[in-house]
């Protein structure tokens, strides 16, 4: 018998076939979708505001890894999908140059100075958008028509509920909208496939319920009691589900396993201040949308839901440690 | 279903000696029989080189209650008493004997079955603790010692633990359906110690219903025999505990704070032997897999039996592409250094694979996924654990729940990021334990001068 070479290494021998790789890889494809609607609705535009976005964020992760000279984690996916959601977050004529700087801003401002994958408190893609929102409002706040040859443009559902109040939008077709013909960045037109995404992704138990049910079932109750209370004053839950970025927060940002709670019981309250202060912002502040402040608020929460998580006894009375 | 909850896995299980009818395997030349083969102080050696022995004979003593005597598992000459490479990692002390081929028992030992209920429950146990039967599930606690729990702790259930949860190992699946009847009574003998009546439960696993059916028409009413939930860890004992019973040990407490008493399938058998037949744990059954054996087997050897002769006898490896050798389970096992060790009393597999995760098993950034708390079956956060070891807070973790932990590598398991979660937990607990123990000198010499 020929000398062989038994190699000793930790237990356990077995392991699942998981991988980070794997998971952000299973998250772009359940984005696909809903990227591919949005090159469907916006034309041509949409698929090279794509190409800019995804291409300048894995370079600009390529290029902070070569400068701190660590490992390569261009092609671990995780920066493929931070773009995809960079696009998905901006109307589909965004100058080419600004989406590249909200790249920059998502991966080397809100991730590599934090320390890279796995260390960021914030949502990434969400510090890119409210970073690009608030430099360049009228770019970031004039939408696109679908299908428009010509680019025609205009405010979003929830801008003409904001600045006109409940009648503009009182006719509006929501099973278009649901569908994704409706004015509005590339990401949040096409709540149904979105909605499919999430279920590939439930399937693979990549997210659980528990963070995309209490947020969008909070949004629900809030905006359907206001509604009854006011229903000239505040508009339908049923727009506020299809309209704006609900669906892409609640499916795909909110449950970003890096800036979300760890535990399920600290998923839920996650879930519930991000449905609440969504309902806030969208009903009574300045902002048409909030989905984007409400995630990146309830973000800074995550250590001390994590801490309380630690503390909490288990089902059996476990646990309870400091 | 019944089953454990929370967490929970569940592995490929790789079952591929499940049809292996147990082989019984010659006494080799050599026989290498470590003094530390259970939980609690190594035994103490008896004989020295150039004695002879006879099969059953005492070649070491139990030192103090938590320890156990070991036997010559054949009649022989004592070749060396030295230091050898053990299925732990470490050098162990072992006692060697060369086989003269009689195979001759000590007197008094191995007689015709008796019926075990002619037997005083203090004979019981003392035959129990003189046969050296310990744990052999693969904790190796001293069964006469389980067998005896503090009195103020009243025992009103027994289980037995059929349920075989790591992948690969069969020989409690193949002694479940080729000794039933042995087995049973084991449990039976085990279940009479007990001043009050015990409820008796058999718990296996639902990938064995082969097993369930056998056992469920060997067992007499008194005994209830259940089908869990193929489920990793369901043969961990607190999580056995917990599916047939729905109790809970908190951390610090043992089975018998909740009034139960687990024991593994083997260990019944060598209880029925030791009992009415009077004969010493000297042999096992245990599996040999892995896809770099080339045949894979059930084998009952004699302890002590090294594993370069075992794998003689199972035809040798299929190639050179064989990169670990594990002892144990793939989950809970240990991948060992060299082939040159014995079988122990505990020892219920021997696996020769090639391992093709090798290569992946850089640590990444913990990705804060969270699937390692819905894997732990002790409802803990792994991932404090690893993050606080890494970070040098390694003190910090008995209030994070770090002695709830059995290392049953369920967390290591999920994770994306291929962190050694394992690892970090078996660290962090030497760190406390390196802690507590200078804390004790201190206080003993703090005594000492006052």
């Amino acid at each position: 018998m020929a000398t062989v070479e038994l190699k000793v290494s930790y237990p356990p021998y077995n392991r699942s076939k998981d991988s980070i790789e794997r998971i952000m890889y299973t998250v772009a494809l359940a984005l696909a979708p809903a990227t591919l609607a949005s090159i469907y609705y916006f034309g041509l535009r949409a698929l090279w505001l794509n190409v800019v976005a995804i291409g300048s964020c894995m370079f600009f992760e390529w290029l902070v890894n070569k400068i701190r000279r660590v490992q390569a984690t261009a092609w671990d996916g995780s920066a493929l999908v931070t773009g995809m959601l960079v696009a998905m977050n901006v109307p589909s004529d965004l100058p080419f140059w600004m989406t590249a700087l909200g790249s920059f801003v998502a991966i080397v401002v809100a991730k590599q100075l934090f320390g890279g994958l796995g260390f960021n408190i914030f949502n990434p893609a969400l510090v890119a958008r409210v970073f690009l929102l608030i430099s360049f409002p009228a770019a970031m706040t004039s939408w696109p028509k679908p299908f428009s040859v010509d680019m025609e443009t205009g405010a979003s559902p929830l801008g003409i509920l904001k600045t006109e109040g409940v009648a503009a939008v009182a006719n509006m077709d929501l099973w278009a909208a649901f569908a994704g013909n409706m004015q509005g960045s590339i990401g949040e037109t096409s709540a149904l496939l979105l909605l499919l995404g999430g279920v590939v992704l439930l399937i693979k138990r990549y997210i659980t319920w528990h963070i995309p049910l209490s947020f969008i079932l909070t949004m629900f109750l809030f905006t359907g009691l206001f509604f009854l209370i006011d229903s000239d004053k505040y508009a339908s839950p049923y727009f506020h589900m299809v309209t704006g970025g609900l669906m892409l927060g609640a499916i795909f940002m909110a449950t970003d396993m890096v800036t979300s709670p760890l535990s399920k019981r600290g998923q839920i309250v996650f879930g519930v201040g991000c449905g609440l202060l969504t309902g806030v912002i969208r009903l009574f502040g300045s902002f048409p949308e909030g989905v984007s402040f409400a995630i990146l608020i309830m973000n800074a929460f995550v250590p001390l839901l994590d801490r309380w998580d630690l503390a909490s006894r288990g089902r059996h009375g476990e646990g309870g440690a400091s | 279903m019944k089953t454990f909850t929370p967490g929970g896995i569940h592995p490929s299980e790789n079952k591929l000696t499940r049809d292996a009818k147990i082989e019984n395997m010659p006494i080799p030349a050599l026989l290498t029989v470590p003094v530390a083969q259970h939980l609690g102080k190594p035994a103490k050696a008896l004989v020295a080189m150039r004695d002879t022995v006879k099969k059953g004979q005492v070649i070491a003593e139990a030192d103090g209650f938590i320890s156990a005597p070991v036997h010559a598992p054949t009649s022989g000459t004592i070749k060396s008493i030295k230091n050898h490479p053990h299925p732990s990692g470490q050098y162990v002390k072992a006692i060697s004997i060369t086989s003269d081929g009689n195979n001759e028992w000590a007197e008094g030992l191995n007689v015709e079955p008796e019926d075990f209920r002619s037997l005083t429950r203090e004979d019981v146990i003392s035959r129990v603790k003189d046969a050296g039967i310990v744990g052999m599930g693969g904790a190796g606690f001293p069964t006469h010692v389980k067998l005896q729990p503090p009195s103020g702790k009243r025992i009103d259930t027994i289980i037995l633990n059929g349920a075989e949860c790591e992948p690969f190992l069969t020989s409690d699946h193949r002694l479940m359906l080729e000794h039933p009847k042995e087995v049973l009574v084991g449990l039976e003998i085990m279940a009479s110690v007990f001043e009050q009546p015990v409820k008796i439960y058999v718990g296996i696993e639902s990938n064995k219903m082969n097993a369930v059916e056998i056992m469920k028409e060997h067992a007499p009413e008194s005994i209830k025999v259940e089908a869990l939930k193929t489920k990793y860890p369901e043969g961990s004992e607190k999580q056995l505990i917990n599916a047939l019973t729905g109790r809970w040990l908190l951390e610090g407490q043992l089975p018998f704070d909740v009034g139960c008493v687990v024991q593994n399938i083997a260990t019944a058998y060598a209880v029925y032997e030791a009992v009415c037949k009077k004969k010493p744990l000297i042999e096992r059954v245990f599996t040999v897999s892995g896809m770099e054996i080339a045949k894979k087997k059930n084998v009952r050897a004699a302890l002590g039996t090294l594993v370069t002769d075992i794998m003689e006898y199972c035809g040798g490896l299929e190639s050179d592409n064989i990169n670990q050798f594990i002892c144990g389970g793939p989950m809970m096992g240990r991948a060992q250094f060299t082939f040159d060790i014995p079988i122990t009393k505990t020892t219920s597999g021997l696996l020769f694979i090639n391992n093709k995760e090798l290569d992946n098993l850089r640590e990444r950034p913990c990705l804060r996924c969270g699937k390692c708390i819905e894997a732990c079956p002790q409802g803990q956060r792994p991932w404090v654990l690893a993050d606080k070891a890494q970070k040098k807070h390694a003190q910090e973790l008995p209030s994070y729940g770090l002695n709830q932990c059995m290392e049953c590598g369920s967390c290591a398991f999920v994770c994306p990021s291929k962190r050694e979660i394992v690892h970090w937990i078996k660290y962090s607990k030497a760190v406390n334990a390196n802690i507590r123990q200078r804390e004790a000198l201190k206080k003993e010499a703090q005594k000492k001068d006052s």
